[in-house]
């Protein structure tokens, strides 16, 4: 009897010791979500809700703001991901070499982005790319570009710009992660391959690469969801958000905007939130399914 | 061995690195150059040092009640990152040390949720504090923050390190569960909860998107909303965006520095 009274006890500890996250997590997470969705199906204006079934919907696929909102998001999304992984993981390789000169010097340099709060870099590149900003006048300088490039005023550079300032941002962080992985690579497999005559190129591509594919698809998921939901960028670098026409906006800057902008229409904003959401949990299971198929 | 070709890669190796380190480091320069300039001198790409560090420093202060930001930022940020750790670390505790089935199921339910975007629970979280009656306040900018996934999970990872020995050896001594926790868990666990404790604050410190939405009045802003707010005009005043964002970056720069490895730890363990 005593047995089971100790097994018990420790049943009762153990939810005792989770039940303050769990609850926090259903009242904050759990069910806004639930709410969200079943909002998602709401139509009105303000406080003002009826259940409007599929309006929402079909509303989605006219509004010609939501299509740019979402193009411009994917836009993001294919570029700007695989340029940052590519440069983290040249960088992390070229920084695994301990016979490198300076190595802990440029780890930290090219960390070091990745301390600033996202506002306060944010609104140092809006300064950085004025139109006679210190950009243009170093591309001109360099007779890269013979007259400044109107950054935040054309649609495809302003576009250019909140590419680059995500992947200032962020470059740093995957490749720590790569560098970290790196570190647990047996070095002998490295040894082995020079003693063969295998270039370093070769060594890079066919040792390191697959050895570290659990990581980079980590990092491809968590870049991608971060990439998803961009908001500060793309509402501080502009001159106003999303500017110019809409060439910025994402799917959360628009979101914002039907909810706190003007007179909110939360149900529409509710709608446009779940397409986040099943974008999201899409590449979840995509990556749910390609770790088990490694494990087999 | 050293053949024209290794020595080329080499080269352009640090060509590559060089540049790299640059760029990333030049933004900082140019904030801190920019605190010296005139905003006019900023956006025509200035890159020496000006007289106008000052005058800079002068304005802001007077446009920002600086005293009650830097309090409403570190209250936010310090009081939320308390409350985080000790929530989180019960939570994943409990999650390792004490295993069932069904939770080890909710568990499971935790890392699903862990890909939930913010921006589909703002709308129902802003009309729930609303409800509330807590739009304004501290709490609404905290409370949603405090149970974080990442933190349990990174936690719980932590706690396979744990030595059962110590546990056993603590409840023979006649210490309840909690005690155990508070007297032998938190205080062997302390480099963890430093490396937590640093990813927290920063997160914190950073917030954006919630706070624009909650904090309405100028009193209750965070240093960052107010330095997001100085952009808001549409020539703002760039020598004292610089003074704010020097402000803001601050912080997390000066823990960077002094726990460099524990800050690099803690982003790599809080996703392992």
């Amino acid at each position: 009897m005593a047995q089971s009274g100790l097994a018990r006890n420790e049943h009762l500890s153990g939810w005792l010791f989770v039940m303050p996250a769990l609850v926090l997590l259903g009242l904050f997470m759990i069910y806004p979500i639930l709410w969200s969705l079943w909002m998602s199906f709401q139509v009105g204006r303000g406080m003002a809700f009826s259940f409007g079934g599929f309006t929402n919907i079909m509303r989605l696929t006219q509004d010609p703001v939501f299509l740019r909102a979402l193009t411009n998001t994917l836009t993001f999304l294919a570029i700007q991901v695989p340029i940052m992984l590519v440069l983290a993981l040249l960088f992390a390789n070229a920084l695994n070499d301990s016979k490198l000169w300076g190595r802990g010097l440029f780890r930290t340099a090219i960390f070091l982005p990745c301390v600033t709060s996202l506002v306060a870099y944010s609104v140092v590149f809006r300064s950085m790319f004025a139109q006679d900003g210190v950009i243009n006048q170093f591309l001109m300088f360099a007779h890269i570009i013979a007259s400044p490039i109107p950054w935040m005023a054309d649609p495809f550079w302003s576009k250019v710009v909140i590419i680059s300032a995500i992947t200032w941002r962020w470059t740093g962080y995957n490749m720590i992660f790569y560098l970290a992985a790196m570190q647990n690579i047996d070095r002998s497999i490295y040894e082995a391959a020079k003693i063969d005559g295998v270039p370093a190129w070769a060594r890079f591509w066919y040792i390191t690469v697959p050895m570290l594919k659990p990581v980079i698809l980590f990092t491809t998921v968590i870049s991608t969801i971060g990439t998803l939901q961009l908001f500060d960028e793309p509402n501080l670098i502009p001159s106003t958000p999303g500017a110019p026409s809409d060439s910025t906006l994402t799917l959360s800057l628009y979101i914002y905007n039907l909810s706190f902008k003007f007179m909110p229409s939360f149900g529409y904003a509710a709608t446009v939130s779940y397409v986040i959401v099943v974008m999201v949990g899409i590449l979840t299971l995509i990556q749910f399914l390609a770790a088990r198929e490694r494990r087999t | 061995m050293s053949n024209p070709l290794a020595l080329l890669g080499r080269v352009a190796t640090y060509a590559l690195l060089i540049i790299a380190a640059f760029v990333s480091v030049f933004p900082f320069l140019w904030m801190l150059i920019g605190a010296t300039n005139y905003s006019a001198d900023i956006i025509k790409g200035k890159v020496t040092p000006g007289t106008a560090l000052l005058q800079n420093i002068s304005v802001f202060f007077n446009s920002v009640d600086m005293p009650r930001i830097l309090f409403n930022s570190f209250f936010i940020a310090g009081v939320g990152t308390a409350l985080t750790l000790l929530i989180s670390s019960l939570a994943g505790y409990g999650f390792e040390m004490f295993r069932s089935k069904f939770r080890e199921k909710v568990f499971g339910g935790l890392l699903l949720m862990l890909s939930i975007p913010f921006a589909a629970l703002m709308i129902p979280l802003f009309i729930m504090m609303a409800n509330f009656k807590m739009i304004n306040t501290y709490q609404a900018i905290i409370l949603p923050t405090v149970a974080s996934i990442f933190i349990i999970f990174y936690f719980r990872q932590a706690t396979k390190a744990f030595p059962h020995e110590l546990r056993d050896a603590a409840r023979i001594d006649g210490l309840k569960e909690w005690q155990i926790f508070l007297y032998v868990y938190m205080p062997v666990m302390r480099s963890t909860y430093a490396a937590a404790t640093i990813i927290v604050f920063m997160a914190n410190w950073n917030n954006y998107l919630w706070p624009l939405i909650v904090l309405q009045t100028n009193e209750m802003k965070t240093l960052t909303l107010v330095v997001a707010g100085l952009t808001s005009a549409y020539t703002p005043d760039f020598g004292v965006v610089m003074v704010g964002a020097i402000f803001a970056t601050l912080p997390t720069l000066v823990i960077f520095f002094l726990l460099q490895r524990r800050f690099v730890e803690g982003m790599l363990g809080a996703v392992k």
